[in-house]
């Protein structure tokens, strides 16, 4: 890729934001290396967030899962499992960072506002500021039946529900006025009698009367974060978010095409189109050379690929137990078993298998490919290999072009897997000028650019 | 009469136990709900010695019009602490008469990683019905219906912090296994009104299981590790603490404390604030008066209970003395101890690491000599 003049560009002044995910449940974390540190162990999360910290990250994202992974009603035993509820942890990351923003992944359809609300301002004021909630929805009774209310929401109505929760989440954050409490001891009352507003919501979802118990943070509310792709998610963004957390981080095209959609839905949503950050997840695979690049690359999928892992992706993908099939041999002989529910959750489904199926039979073919190796070149791709300079100049060129506001970096290796961009790239990026020196404030809406609050905002 | 060394807990709620204490505190009112205030009174409570302390919550504001109407949730202020302090136990008062159980659950499982088994549970009891409409949820009429509900919320928190064996997480690199399924465990609880699948999403507390506090009546005193009991007098705590012995593991005394500072008597201090708002009498032991005579008493109360949790009138003016008067003298004495560095709260309180309920047979010598 050819270096882009900076000023020839649509957006010469943009800089490349990055977050970082911490992966709860999944098979790219590398656990089988000698390296790879615990993931529940609190000094690892210290670790990954102070890191990032040190690399000027506006953000430090937690995932959420509200039941362990099953396949064919059996736990899914391949991946990394096992995480903190994700309020509670940033909440103790707020105590050892100063500056980076604290992201909880929440689920509106299992929670109540009121409480959910409540322990987000919580989490805001501790940190000063630094809150983020990435609005996630479930419409499953698998999930539900972990809570009291049991599998009770129908699908079209979790978008509904997670507005309608947003609204409330809005009210009881907006309760109380600037400046509510007093500086004085001798002052009448402890709150000016005005200044908290009880919050009354009667919706098809919510019955809420209650006074709210906490002040404003420096940043006003949380930041809100979205993650779902279809339209109804995208348009929900539109209406609400202010980032979008979005899959399309691999290919430019793709990811230009993701953002001008969004900016549409924007603008119909009556927002100015830089109203919102798209950040796209994505691994980040650093080496010397180009081709030590690739090499590292090739080594971290076949960690992340293991011959059980590669029988898994296939088998979801074929309908079948493959199990006690050979990883290296060749693909399945048999055609691919479409099925409504398959007895899997929380895995990724496949539109058309006959159709990826096709694909794979051929590609494998004509390269001599175990199945394994199949999975791995064939499967999701995912993330940016190569040299510091090389992925800065990429990166310079997405964000000057509005493709992507930045990443949301998943590192494969826990605690370390951070070093090498903070200490390589992201220098690269400084050089380049589209990556501070510094942090801008001390909240995560100012590390992001945003402007006030939606509700917040003179009509 | 001297019976084994109390261990001390002290509940840092707020500015104190007086509704009005936020008249006397070191710091304006407006820096009550941030996290220098919330990180400073739990670093003077550790220093001082106190092997617990715990946070008062609730769905509501914590007081009347003119009171302190803000608060924190508990479990975020507990989690921040974790990572500020180093020895202290930290205790969240966490209600489950509407909460979600699962959810309450990993929260507090969460707490106990992160303050490597530090974690207790003050479980809490929503008792006004307006707390129902934070919930969307019936109110639950009635003590006994609450106690029922803490009763559930109890036994499922429970049975998911054992949902995982402490070894379940096996990485074998050979069969490309991170868990091992056998090792986790759907709990498949049933209560009163709601059921509850598992495993839990959080690996098993270090302590095996939290350290779970709370009042007998309020709580099935059976489902309790540490039993706080109330009474206005020594001999009716006495005849409390009596009552729940066989139960419960441990009994904590509550104890208010009004104590004489420098400035000013307690019985001055406890008249100032009358002016703004009474102090309501809510049954427990009081005690107003100077550090040696409140420092008696928890001598006196070292042959009735195993600790005792105590309520100052004014954080910032009762921990001060509580830190240079009162606790020195009781350790001296080895009437009260401190807490130890790198220790779990469940040993700082002499309990027992529980065992898990599910946990599957050590391999025998003969299925390892198969593996080999």
């Amino acid at each position: 890729m050819t270096r882009t003049d900076p000023l020839d560009v649509p957006r010469p002044d943009a800089r490349v934001h990055f977050g970082v995910f911490f992966q709860g449940v999944n098979h790219w974390t590398v656990w089988s290396d000698p390296a790879s540190g615990s993931q529940i162990d609190p000094a690892n999360f210290r670790k990954v967030a102070q890191t990032a910290e040190r690399g000027l990250f506006d953000a430090f994202f937690l995932g959420e899962g509200l039941r362990l992974r099953e396949v064919d009603g059996r736990i899914h035993e391949l991946d990394v499992a096992g995480r903190p509820d994700a309020v509670t942890q940033l909440a103790a990351l707020a105590a050892v960072t100063d500056r980076i923003g604290l992201v909880s992944t929440s689920n509106t359809t299992f929670n109540e506002p009121a409480d959910l609300a409540r322990r987000l301002s919580g989490l805001d004021l501790l940190s000063a500021g630094r809150a983020g909630w990435n609005v996630v929805t479930t419409d499953n009774a698998w999930t539900g039946a972990n809570f009291r209310r049991g599998g009770y929401l129908d699908h079209a109505d979790r978008y509904r529900r997670a507005e309608e929760f947003l609204t409330v989440a809005r009210a009881l954050w907006d309760g109380w006025a600037d400046g509510a409490v007093s500086g004085a001891a001798d002052a009448p009352n402890w709150a000016a009698p005005d200044a908290v507003r009880r919050v009354r919501h009667q919706g098809p979802q919510f019955d809420v009367d209650l006074a709210p118990t906490l002040p404003r943070s420096p940043q006003g509310h949380p930041v809100i974060f979205q993650a779902g792709d279809s339209g109804e998610g995208r348009d929900f963004a539109a209406r609400n978010a202010d980032v979008i957390f979005s899959a399309h981080g691999n290919d430019f095209d793709d990811a230009l095409a993701f953002a001008e959609d969004v900016r549409r839905r924007l603008r119909a949503a009556g927002r100015p189109e830089d109203d919102l950050r798209i950040l796209p997840g994505t691994e980040i695979i650093i080496g010397a050379t180009e081709e030590e690049a690739l090499e590292k690359k090739h080594w971290i999928r076949l960690q992340q690929v293991t011959p059980a892992t590669a029988l898994g992706v296939a088998g979801l993908l074929w309908g079948l137990d493959l199990s006690d099939r050979d990883a290296d041999g060749p693909l399945p002989k048999e055609d691919p078993v479409v099925t409504e529910n398959d007895g899997s959750f929380g895995a990724r489904r496949v539109a058309d298998p006959r159709a990826v199926v096709a694909e794979w039979r051929e590609k494998a073919e004509a390269n001599g490919w175990s199945l394994r190796e199949t999975v791995i070149r064939l499967g999701p791709q995912r993330g940016h290999v190569g040299t510091p300079a090389g992925l800065a100049d990429r990166f310079a060129h997405w964000v000057r072009h509005g493709a992507v506001d930045g990443f949301n970096v998943t590192p494969y290796l826990i605690p370390d897997g951070l070093d090498d961009i903070v200490n390589l790239l992201v220098p690269a990026l400084q050089e380049r000028g589209v990556y501070p020196a510094g942090y801008a404030g001390t909240t995560l809406r100012e590390h992001l650019g945003l402007r006030e609050p939606l509700t917040r905002r003179a009509g | 009469m001297s019976g084994p060394a109390l261990r001390l807990a002290l509940e840092i709620d707020g500015d104190g136990a007086h509704p009005a204490a936020w008249r006397r505190a070191a710091h304006s009112p407006d820096h009550l709900l941030t996290a220098r205030r919330t990180a400073g009174v739990a670093a003077a409570a550790e220093n001082a010695g106190f092997t617990l302390v715990t946070l008062e919550d609730g769905a509501l504001p914590p007081g009347g019009a003119s009171d302190v109407v803000g608060r924190i949730g508990a479990v975020e202020r507990a989690a921040f602490l974790a990572a500020t302090t180093s020895v202290v136990g930290i205790a969240p008062v966490v209600p489950v008469t509407y909460a979600e159980p699962f959810h309450v659950s990993s929260q507090l499982a969460s707490l106990d990683h992160i303050s490597s088994g530090r974690a207790g549970w003050v479980v809490g009891d929503e008792t006004a019905p307006e707390a129902a409409r934070a919930w969307g949820r019936p109110p639950v009429e009635g003590a006994q219906a609450r106690a029922r509900e803490a009763a559930d919320g109890v036994d499922v928190g429970r049975a998911l912090w054992d949902s995982w064996e402490d070894d379940a997480v096996i990485r074998s690199v050979a069969t490309s296994r991170y868990l091992d399924r056998e090792r986790l465990h759907y709990v498949d609880f049933t209560g009163g009104s709601y059921s509850v699948k598992g495993p839990a999403i959080v690996p098993r507390p270090p302590q095996g299981q939290l350290v779970v506090i709370g009042r007998p009546g309020a709580v099935p005193a059976d489902r309790l590790d540490v039993a706080l009991v109330g009474g206005p007098d020594l001999a009716s705590v006495t005849a409390a603490a009596a009552a729940v012995r066989a139960q419960v593991p441990r009994v904590f005394a509550e104890v208010e404390v009004a104590l004489d500072t420098a400035d000013a008597p307690a019985e001055d201090r406890v008249a100032d604030l009358a002016r703004h708002a009474p102090w309501a009498d809510a049954g427990r032991l009081r005690y107003t008066g100077s550090a040696t005579g409140l420092s008696a008493l928890l001598g006196e109360l070292a042959g009735v209970v195993d600790g005792v949790r105590l309520h100052p009138l004014v954080l910032d003016e009762e921990l001060p003395v509580l830190s240079r008067l009162v606790i020195p003298a009781l350790v001296e004495r080895r009437l009260a101890v401190r807490p130890l560095a790198a220790a779990t709260l469940r040993t700082h309180l002499g309990l027992e690491r529980p065992a898990n309920r599910y946990a599957t047979a050590v391999p025998s010598a003969r299925q390892l000599g198969e593996i080999r």
